[in-house]
């Protein structure tokens, strides 16, 4: 009886909506704005555009990142893409090894991956970079697919181990008895059955990646291989003030990001709660 | 009593362990990569530790020079400022990012038509990149920008402000930003947590008379304290790491009015050069995130066992 559909309940709906409503205005704002003539600009600035012009638009994709958006989003794909495959590949397995392994050893690396998660990245930052910079990986997307394997290795190999163990080891051992030998084991009846959690390390480190803008500014920026976020701000520093340019750029970048957030909503805000609370 | 439960977990501990141990044991081969990356990392956060006690500049070699580093932080205006001012901002914000958080999971839970829709559309700027929301928020709070428009338009041209130039707002806007990108990611972890409090619950706190308010405080909320702590953890951490919003918006200005530890590591190493000074700062930043997350957590564990 509580949660019934009362007059109390529309009015706390209405509360809501115009409490998105407002929540919107620089999602709405990012939109049009991108689609506005330079003088409509600034006499018109919350109303909708009178028409279309998307030459802002042409204008960004051009002239962001050394080479064009296009180029930019396709090194934030592959330096993504390269990073998450890693992150599933060592981690898993990692996380496998030091959950059906029990003793002082395994709980001592599993503390180790746990202090990991919270040791903020600056204080390695500087080592690394000295490192990269003498062997010559600054610079490279391959080098940054190390730097992200590394850093997140942690949260992966603490998401992986939550999940296994409370993972039934009777499948394991059926497969063994049939025969299977250990690579069979996990290719085939371990990572199988870890789906759920190798989504929610997709999802997480994905984005956490796609998104990262201090890693790739201290090591690509000015190279060939600027990742979008690198592009987008020093596009936004040459073009101070031309908003419906800056905006129109704002818009590429973050259109791959709320196309896969349409599509996958659902799966996404359980992989946060869910990842974050592991 | 103590060692007698250490001496009876060790046993269940052995039993499993030969029970677990199955017909074939992993091999800690598989694990060497992971865990090759993970020592490799604490490596290179050991050496920043030891970098930050030296004068180095990138070329060269590396004089130990003790604590002078950390003296000239806290004697330097730029980095004690930002320090004071990483502070304000990362309290402010796990407080308002919390309540909001809440305020938005208790409206949208339950029986509201359009909760899913609103919760999706809340959680929506948490997925977004910071610096790209950052730059949308540069318009709104710039000189000519959507704020101050605004402003003239409901005829109260006394309120603009030169927002982002302004030594006692720039702080201020950045607070804003994150609180609008992050409500969404509190208001899910508060959502998850009101799963665990049961209807009936309320409903006889009801039917016993207790107000909503005495229902909140007196039910849901001992009840949402796990939630509590992982959310204020996980925002603590966010606002005290703060680089992108800062640097897209202020970039640390008007006069280092909005400078943070994060930019401040930034810009002494990678800008500036200053290698020992810069790791001196990360290490600062470090030990920050790591006892106030730490404090944080035992004390919210804490009330969570009291109640």
């Amino acid at each position: 009886m509580l949660f019934r559909y009362t007059h109390r309940t529309v009015a706390r709906e209405f509360v809501l909506i115009a409490t998105a409503l407002v929540f919107c205005i620089p999602l709405y704002l990012l939109l049009t704005m991108s689609l506005k003539t330079t003088s409509e600009v600034y006499t018109a600035p919350l109303s909708l555009p009178k028409s279309l012009n998307f030459s802002s638009y042409s204008n960004a994709w051009k002239n962001a990142g050394p080479s064009g958006m296009g180029h930019a989003l396709f090194v934030s794909a592959t330096m993504t893409v390269g990073s998450v495959v890693c992150l599933i590949a060592i981690g898993s397995l990692t996380a496998y090894t030091l959950a059906r392994r029990t003793g002082r050893m395994s709980t001592f690396l599993y503390l180790l991956f746990l202090i990991g998660i919270i040791l903020p990245f600056q204080l390695g930052m500087i080592p690394l970079y000295v490192v990269m910079r003498d062997v010559g990986l600054t610079g490279t997307v391959f080098g940054m697919i190390v730097l992200y394997t590394g850093m997140l290795m942690p949260l992966t190999v603490f998401l992986y181990t939550g999940f296994i163990r409370v993972l039934p080891r009777a499948y394991e051992e059926a497969a063994q008895v049939d025969g299977a030998n250990l690579r069979r084991t996990y290719t085939r009846v371990v990572f199988p059955l870890l789906r759920p959690v190798t989504g929610t390390v997709a999802v997480l480190t994905g984005i956490i990646i796609w998104n990262d803008f201090f890693l790739p500014l201290v090591f690509l920026s000015g190279t060939n291989n600027e990742p979008i976020p690198v592009a987008l701000y020093s596009f936004v520093g040459n073009y101070v003030s031309q908003w419906n340019v800056i905006f129109a750029a704002v818009a590429i970048s973050v259109l791959p990001i709320l196309i896969f957030y349409l599509f996958a909503q659902r799966e996404l805000i359980r992989g946060f709660a869910g990842g974050i609370r592991g | 009593m103590s060692t007698e439960i250490t001496l009876e977990a060790r046993k269940t501990r052995r039993r499993s362990s030969r029970r677990g141990g199955g017909p074939k044991r992993v091999p800690w081969l598989l694990a060497a990569p992971g865990v090759a990356l993970v020592i490799a990392y604490f490596v290179a956060v050991g050496a920043g530790a030891w970098y930050s006690f030296t004068d180095w500049n990138g070329v060269g070699h590396a004089r130990w020079i003790g604590f002078q580093n950390f003296r000239q932080i806290f004697s330097d205006h730029a980095t004690r400022g930002a320090l004071w001012h990483t502070l304000e901002l990362a309290f402010a914000f796990v407080v308002l990012v919390n309540a909001i958080g809440l305020a938005l999971a208790l409206g949208l839970n339950k029986a509201v038509k359009s909760r899913n829709l609103l919760r999706s559309l809340f959680f929506a700027p948490v997925v977004l990149s910071p610096l790209a929301v950052a730059f949308v928020w540069q318009y709104i709070f710039d000189q000519q920008g959507a704020l101050n428009w605004f402003l003239r338009t409901i005829g109260e041209p006394g309120w603009q402000r030169p927002w982002l130039g302004s030594p006692t707002w720039a702080l201020w806007t950045i607070l804003v930003v994150m609180v609008w990108q992050f409500s969404g990611l509190t208001m899910v972890l508060y959502l998850a947590g009101l799963q665990g409090v049961p209807d009936e619950l309320l409903e006889a706190a009801a039917v016993d008379g207790a107000t909503t308010g005495r229902r909140f405080w007196r039910v849901t909320l001992p009840l949402l304290a796990p939630a509590v702590t992982v959310a204020a953890t996980l925002t603590l951490i966010i606002g005290l790491r703060v680089f992108d919003q800062v640097l897209a918006l202020t970039a640390g200005g008007p006069v280092d009015a909005s400078e943070t530890l994060g930019t401040q590591v930034y810009k002494q190493t990678f800008v500036l050069g200053h290698y020992g000074y810069g790791a001196a700062l990360a290490l600062v930043l470090t030990s920050l995130v790591a006892v106030m997350a730490v404090a944080q957590t035992v004390i919210l564990r804490r009330r969570e066992a009291v109640i």
